[in-house]
């Protein structure tokens, strides 16, 4: 196995499926001859050419439409949104007709569109280049939502994003596009949509979680663990389907939840998280679920490090939910 | 032109170029957290285009157009603290760079949501038909931003209603890498403009002289009621799409041309030829400009960083407070 950062592991799983499915086309904005703004195409456009990587002009909507049009007809594109800041202009196209194609069709025009954005803050880019826009689309019916934490599973659920029947929103955890290294099996290799890891085995409390957030839970786990607090880490993968019974059997391990994202607080996914293990665990629950979250503002750009949730308000809301 | 306004314009070069310089070099020194985008090269067009508005016109400025900002009257101490992201900046330290907006000097902040501002614009421009203002809105635009939806629909708008907006477009001929043949299909973006029923125009964006003609003509048809312009110049940013771009898609040749055609250089060059004493100019508005640059720096450094309950604050009229 080869040692690789996320952003090494994305660019791998392309390149492999790109080598075994001629469908397979890229779009978007500066991913051809410049490798893309994160390097996350480079060297395919010289690899595989300008008709499969496409270099886009400045418009969101239209390369969500043009990928649309692609899938209807037995493409697979995967269409890179620069920054997932920049997918709104696209949200039309997304909520209204891709994520519909299916229902509205009764079936007949599935659209296996893959949209691959750099999620999240912790690069100080301001309000337009740390966005977390899960819940928009874990609201829209239609879509599967995918958000990776380390390499292995950046190469593995992205693969099966691009062999998904459906289209996948597949958020990149910017933060972490280099930060993260880590073993990642090479050739064919692919982690099921819809399946959520344990990344810590825990009796105390359960932490639930997922993309960049992970590495924040496991400083806080390890900082618990020294006050002797054992802490369990979900990390779900992908959000939407979501791995219920993976929920289930940690926080009814546990008893005690704390649910950690970094978008903002109010109707985030961390609303339905909370709600699910209390309509599902609440006789197994010793306290009320916590949510560790960003705050209900747009991204604050010279206030990045406090709006963040960190390690120490991460172990605030485990010991909060234990002294409940 | 005057001798007084000559200088002037020389004196406007300077300070964008000097500013500019100034924030590139913080940069490195890791004191500016977050994007710069360096409008070097392109001052001209700025210049000409904003020394012919009063102060009651607004715009609209891109994500490059720091001059476009001094040009209009904002207070360069103000501008350097919003750059910093301090307190004192136009955004509090709640946004980057151009964003914050400077409302008592009629600037709109820019957005990173390239092409949003153009609709903005074109209803700022709606007011001022519908109310009698003798007043003109200016929206900046770069060449990858006319692919937007957006853009299109403004303007669409705007020649429906014969706005009193100028569509002004800096094509410096990469969106980021994006070269303009895989941007549109034509050699002048601004041959839309007859799809909208309104003219275009091209000017060459690196000579201020063509800027100001073409920019006059363009804001004298919006104030005398007879509709939008689509104003395209041509210019070319020195620098990459932002300080850690290298700019590595285009060629080192092609940098020299337009190196060669500078518009602060060009702007001496006719001073000289009017018989002024270029010398005793450069030097006199070098240290002018310096002094304003080192004093706004120290202004920016002085200033507050925002420590977190600002996070907070205006996002409602009425705060709403937590039950
Ligand atoms: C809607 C949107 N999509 C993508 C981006 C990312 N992006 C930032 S600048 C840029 C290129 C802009 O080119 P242009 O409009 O020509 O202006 P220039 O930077 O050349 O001045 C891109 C793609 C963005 N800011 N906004």
């Amino acid at each position: 196995m080869a040692v690789m950062t996320l952003i090494q592991a994305i660019n791998a799983a392309l390149a492999g499926e790109m080598e075994r499915n001629p469908a397979v086309v890229l779009l978007g904005e500066d991913i051809g001859k410049h490798g893309g703004v994160f390097r996350a195409t480079e060297g395919l456009w010289e690899r595989f050419g300008p008709e499969r990587v496409m270099d886009t002009p400045l418009a969101e909507a239209g390369i969500l439409g043009m990928a649309i049009g692609m899938a209807l007809n037995g493409l697979r594109p995967v269409a890179e949104i620069q920054f997932a800041d920049f997918i709104y202009p696209a949200f039309d196209q997304i909520v209204s007709e891709l994520a519909k194609f299916r229902y509205r069709s009764a079936g007949q025009f599935p659209a296996p569109v893959v949209i691959r954005a750099p999620s999240g803050g912790g690069i100080k880019g301001g309000l337009y280049h740390s966005q977390s826009p899960e819940a928009y689309f874990v609201h829209t019916a239609g879509l599967t939502v995918v958000m990776p934490s380390t390499p292995a599973d950046g190469k593995g659920l992205l693969v099966s994003a691009m062999r998904s029947p459906d289209p996948v929103i597949f958020l990149e955890p910017k933060a972490l596009y280099r930060t993260a290294k880590g073993e990642v099996p090479e050739g064919e290799y692919d982690v099921p949509l819809g399946k959520a890891h344990t990344v810590r085995e825990g009796t105390d409390v359960s932490v639930i979680t997922y993309g960049a957030m992970v590495p924040v839970a496991e400083g806080a786990a390890a900082e618990a663990e020294k006050e002797g607090v054992s802490v369990e880490i979900t990390d779900l993968r992908t959000l939407w389907p979501l791995d219920v019974e993976a929920v289930d059997r940690s926080v009814q391990k546990t008893g005690r939840a704390v649910v950690l994202h970094e978008a903002p607080r109010t109707c985030g996914f961390g609303a339905e998280l909370a709600t699910l293990v209390q309509e599902r665990s609440f006789l197994h629950l010793k306290a009320p679920v916590s949510r560790v979250t960003g705050f209900d503002t747009p991204f604050p750009y010279a206030m990045e490090k406090i709006y963040l949730p960190d390690v120490r308000r991460t172990l605030d809301a485990v010991r909060g939910v234990l002294t409940f | 032109m005057t001798e007084q306004k000559e200088r002037e314009l020389y004196f406007w070069l300077r300070l964008i170029r000097e500013f500019e310089d100034r924030i590139s070099t913080l940069d490195k020194q890791g004191k500016i957290q977050g994007g710069v985008y360096s409008g070097k090269g392109q001052e001209a067009v700025v210049v000409g285009v904003c020394h012919e508005l009063r102060p009651d016109d607004w715009i609209f400025p891109l994500h490059r157009d720091l001059g476009a900002f001094l040009v209009k009257g904002a207070d360069p101490n103000r501008l350097m603290a919003q750059i910093f992201g301090r307190r004192d900046g136009f955004s509090k330290g709640k946004d980057s760079f151009l964003h914050g907006g400077d409302f008592s000097n009629c600037i709109f902040g820019a957005t990173s949501m390239l092409g949003s501002t153009l609709p903005v614009a074109a209803g700022t421009a709606y007011k001022f038909k519908i109310r009698r203002e003798d007043r003109v809105a200016i929206a900046f635009f770069g060449e990858g931003a006319s692919s937007r939806g957006d853009v299109h629909e403004a303007m669409n708008f705007a020649g429906i209603y014969k706005l009193p907006v100028v569509f002004l477009c800096e094509n410096n001929f990469y969106a980021y890498s994006t070269p303009n043949e895989l941007q549109f299909a034509v050699e002048d973006v601004s041959d839309r403009a007859v799809g909208y029923g309104f003219k275009g125009d091209v000017c060459s964006g690196n000579d201020l002289h063509s800027v100001m003609k073409a920019a006059r003509k363009a804001i004298e048809r919006a104030r005398a009621g007879e509709g939008p312009t689509f104003l395209e110049c041509k210019t070319y940013r020195y620098h990459g799409h932002s300080e850690h771009d290298r700019a590595t898609y285009r060629s080192q040749e092609e940098l020299i041309t337009w190196e060669s055609r500078d518009p602060v250089e060009r702007w001496e060059v006719y001073l000289q030829k009017r018989k002024y004493d270029i010398a005793a100019i450069r030097e006199e508005v070098g240290g002018k400009v310096k002094k304003i640059v080192d004093d706004a720096v120290a202004f920016a450094e002085a200033s507050p960083v925002p420590e977190g309950p600002e996070a907070m604050e205006d996002l409602y009229a009425t705060p709403i407070t937590e039950g």
